[in-house]
C-alpha cells in the first residue's frame, strides 16, 4: 500500500529505476519517458523567473479564479505555441482554449493522456524572452497531474506553493494531505489562505422571511425590517453589512493547522458575491473597485506571497534555480 | 473511450487497443496512448465475474457525480445514505475519491478500521443498515497524502467491488471525486455488466459550475448513465436573524462596529414579530437555476463534520433538510419508476 508513496528524492533521475518502483505500473513509462515532442522544459523555464504552484487537494475552494476568454491557442511555428494573452504582462495556457468543440464536451481522459498534455505545455509553449512568474492552476487532490508537474519542474526550481482552503473541517483534513505532498516532494509551502471565511454583504443585498409554520410557506418581510429601522434608528441603515460564518471554523480554521503544521497563514478572503461575479466575467476583482469586501484581503496575501519569494531569492543570492 | 475503438489520437496504423500488439508494434511508436495500451490488459477482464458475482446481492447502484470540486457531492451522499438507512433499506456506501475522502469523517467513522472476515472485506456500519468502505479506512495516518496514478487509484476501486462483502442490500451509493478521468471511466467499466440505475450530479449555481454540470451530462450520456437529475447546492445562504452579525463601518477610519444588538433592540421594541425570521442571501451568482435546489446551511455543514445525518436529532438543519428530503424521496421514486418499466 505505501511502496510507491516514498517518491524517489530526485525525481527525474531515479523515477521508474529505484527500488521502490519494483511493479509499480508506471514503471516502464517513468524509466522510458513518453514522448511528446519539443524541447526540454528546463530549456523553456530558462526564461521564467518564479513558479508558484496553487495547490488546495480538495475542490472548490476557490483556486481558479478567472475564467478563460474564449480563443484558440495560435500555433507560432517558430518559437511553439502561442499562449492567449489577457493583456500585454499576462498570458494565459488551458485545455479549455484549445478545444475546437462546444464547451459542453467533457475531457474523459485516464491519467497518461494528462500527463502528456501537460508535458505538452510545459515543452511546447513558448512564454517569451522574460517572465517573472509562472503561476500553475492545479485540480483537486495529489494525482497524475501533479506528480507529473513537479516531476517536470522540480529540476528547474518552484519557489512553492500555495494551498487554498475553506474554514470547515472536512477541508482542512484535505489541506493538510496537500502540506505533507509538499513536504514530501520537496516543494516549500507559501502559505495557506482560507477562502470563503464568513459571507458579508450589504445589508440591501439581504432578504428578509418569515415562515409560516403551519403552512411551510414563508413571506417577504424585507421591507417592514427596512421600514422598522429606519423609523426608529435610521443610522443602522448606512454603511451596514450583514456577515454570517457560512461555513464553521469551530476547529479553528487554517490559521490554527498552519500553526500546527509550521507553515505560514496568508490570510482570510471573506465570501464576496462580487469576486464571484468578477471572476465569471474574466475580470480583475482590483478594477473597478467593486470586490471591496474581498479586494483588500487578496492583495495583502498576494503581497505576502511576493516578498517571501523575494526575500528567498535575497537570500540566496539571487540563483533561486538549481543548474540544470 | 477505451472500448476497443481506435482512439481519435492514434497513429496512422493503430492495431487497435485491444490487439495484442496494442502498444507494441512498431507503428504504435510515438503514439500518446502507446504506454496505456501496451500495459492495459486485453480481452475480457477476469475481475468482473467476481465483481458481478458481489453486485447480484444490490438491488440498485447510485452514482453521485459532480464535474467541479467543493459544490457539496460528498455532503450530499452522506445525506442521501442516511435517507435511505433511515426509510428502512439496507445501504452500502462506497467512497472512490481516493485523494480526498471524506465518508469517514461524514458518517462519523473516523479512527475505524476494515476487517476481514472469509466473506471478505468488511464495510464499517454506521446503523446495522448503512456500512461504509472508503480509502479512509486504510490510512495509518489521515493527513498523509495519498499520491497516487490513475492506474493504483483503479485498482483500489476494483477492489472495493470484487473484495468488499455488502451483503444484500438494496442501494449502493458511490461518492465519485470530482471530474471525469479515471475514477469514472473505471467504474463505469466495472460496472457496465452490472447496470448502474443512474447518476445524480450535484452542482452550485454559478456558471462556472453549470459548464463543468454539462460535461458531467454529457459524460453520462456517452458511456450510458441515465441521469437521474441534477442537485443544485448553496442555493444561496438561508439563516436564522440570530446568526447574522450586522458590522457598521466607520468610514474615516475603515474600522467596523457591531451593531447587531441594536438591530435586535430596535426590532424587538418596534416589531417584535420580526425577530424570529430568516436572511436570505444569494452568495453564488445564479445563472437561471433550473434545477432542485437545496440552500446554503451552516447547520448542513455542521451535521456534516459531526457525522450526523440533517434529519435526526432536534432538526437543526431547518432550512436544508426539507429540500434534500424531498430531492431524495424524488430519486427514490424514479428508481422504482424504472424498476416497474423493466418488470
Amino acid at each position: 500500500m505505501h511502496g510507491d508513496n516514498r517518491l524517489p528524492r530526485s525525481l527525474a533521475e531515479t523515477a521508474g529505476k529505484s527500488e521502490s518502483c519494483a511493479g509499480c505500473p508506471n514503471q516502464q513509462a517513468c524509466a522510458t519517458g513518453t514522448a511528446p515532442t519539443g524541447p526540454d522544459p528546463a530549456e523553456r523555464m530558462a526564461t521564467v523567473k518564479h513558479k508558484i504552484l496553487v495547490l488546495s487537494c480538495k475542490g472548490g475552494v476557490g483556486k481558479s479564479t478567472f475564467r478563460y476568454m474564449r480563443a484558440k491557442h495560435a500555433k507560432n511555428n517558430n518559437f511553439g505555441w502561442s499562449p492567449v494573452y489577457v493583456n500585454d504582462n499576462l498570458g494565459v495556457v488551458s485545455i479549455s482554449l484549445m478545444h475546437s468543440e462546444s464547451d459542453d464536451e467533457p475531457a474523459i481522459w485516464r491519467g497518461p493522456r494528462k500527463n502528456d498534455l501537460i508535458k505538452q505545455f510545459l515543452k511546447e509553449v513558448h512564454w517569451g524572452d522574460h517572465i517573472d512568474y509562472l503561476v500553475v492552476d492545479t485540480p483537486p487532490g495529489t494525482s497524475d497531474e501533479h506528480i507529473t508537474l513537479v516531476q517536470c519542474l522540480l529540476d528547474t526550481g518552484i519557489d512553492g506553493a500555495i494551498i487554498v482552503t475553506t474554514p470547515q473541517e472536512v477541508a482542512m483534513a484535505d489541506v493538510r494531505k496537500g502540506v505533507n505532498f509538499c513536504k514530501k516532494i520537496g516543494v516549500s509551502v507559501l502559505g495557506v489562505v482560507e477562502n470563503m471565511s464568513g459571507l458579508t454583504q450589504p445589508l440591501s443585498d439581504v432578504k428578509f422571511m418569515k415562515l409560516t409554520t403551519e403552512t411551510g410557506s414563508s413571506v417577504d418581510v424585507t421591507q417592514d425590517m427596512i421600514s422598522c429601522i429606519r423609523e426608529n434608528a435610521p443610522e443602522l441603515l448606512d454603511g451596514v453589512f450583514a456577515w454570517s460564518q457560512v461555513f464553521d471554523s469551530s476547529g479553528g480554521g487554517a490559521e490554527r493547522m498552519c500553526e500546527e503544521m509550521g507553515v505560514p497563514f496568508l490570510g482570510k478572503v471573506p465570501l464576496d458575491p462580487q469576486l464571484g461575479r468578477a471572476a465569471e466575467r474574466g475580470k480583475s476583482c482590483f478594477e473597478a473597485n467593486k470586490c471591496s469586501v474581498s479586494a483588500p484581503a487578496l492583495k495583502s496575501i498576494i503581497e505576502k506571497v511576493v516578498a517571501s519569494i523575494k526575500m528567498k531569492e535575497d537570500l540566496s543570492g539571487g540563483e533561486n534555480k538549481e543548474t540544470p | 473511450m477505451e472500448n476497443g475503438e481506435i482512439p481519435e489520437n492514434a497513429n496512422e496504423h493503430c492495431p487497435g487497443p485491444q490487439s495484442e500488439t496494442a502498444g507494441k508494434s512498431d507503428s504504435c511508436a510515438g503514439c500518446p496512448n502507446q504506454e496505456v495500451c501496451a500495459t492495459a490488459p486485453k480481452g475480457p477482464d477476469p475481475d468482473l465475474v467476481a465483481i458481478a458475482e458481489r453486485m447480484s446481492t444490490v438491488k440498485h447502484k447510485i452514482l453521485v457525480l459532480s464535474g467541479k470540486g467543493g459544490v457539496g457531492k460528498s455532503t450530499f451522499s452522506a445525506q442521501l445514505s442516511f435517507a435511505l438507512a433511515g426509510m428502512d433499506h439496507q445501504v452500502g456506501l462506497m467512497d472512490i475519491d481516493i485523494c480526498g475522502p471524506s465518508m469517514p469523517k461524514m458518517l462519523g467513522l473516523e479512527g475505524h478500521e476494515i476487517h476481514q472476515s472469509n466473506l471478505g472485506w468488511s464495510p464499517v456500519y454506521v446503523e446495522d443498515n448503512l456500512g461504509v468502505m472508503s480509502i479512509g479506512f486504510m490510512l495509518p495516518n489521515s493527513d498523509e497524502a495519498v499520491v497516487w496514478r490513475g492506474p493504483r487509484k483503479n485498482a483500489l476501486i476494483k477492489q472495493f467491488l470484487k473484495d468488499v462483502y455488502w451483503g444484500e442490500i438494496d442501494y449502493l451509493v458511490v461518492d465519485a471525486p470530482p471530474g471525469t478521468s479515471d475514477e469514472h471511466i473505471s467504474i463505469v467499466q466495472y460496472l457496465q455488466a452490472t447496470g448502474i440505475d443512474g447518476a445524480i450530479i450535484v452542482t452550485t449555481p454559478q456558471e462556472v459550475s453549470l459548464i463543468d454540470v454539462r460535461k458531467e451530462v454529457s459524460f453520462c450520456k456517452k458511456v450510458g448513465v441515465p441521469v437521474l437529475g441534477v442537485v443544485e447546492n448553496m442555493s444561496g445562504l438561508c439563516q436564522p436573524l440570530a446568526d447574522v452579525t450586522f458590522m457598521k463601518v466607520q468610514s474615516e477610519l475603515g474600522l467596523s462596529v457591531d451593531v447587531t444588538h441594536e438591530v435586535i433592540s430596535c426590532l424587538r421594541k418596534n416589531a417584535p414579530e420580526l425577530v424570529n425570521v430568516l436572511a436570505y442571501s444569494e452568495v453564488f451568482d445564479r445563472s437561471g437555476g433550473g434545477a432542485e435546489n437545496c440552500s446554503f446551511d451552516p447547520q448542513l455543514c455542521k451535521a456534516a463534520e459531526q457525522g450526523k445525518s440533517c434529519f435526526e436529532g432536534d432538526n437543526k438543519c431547518s432550512v436544508s433538510a426539507p429540500a434534500l428530503k424531498s430531492i431524495i424521496e424524488k430519486v427514490v421514486a424514479l428508481i422504482k419508476d424504472e424498476d416497474g418499466a423493466h418488470q
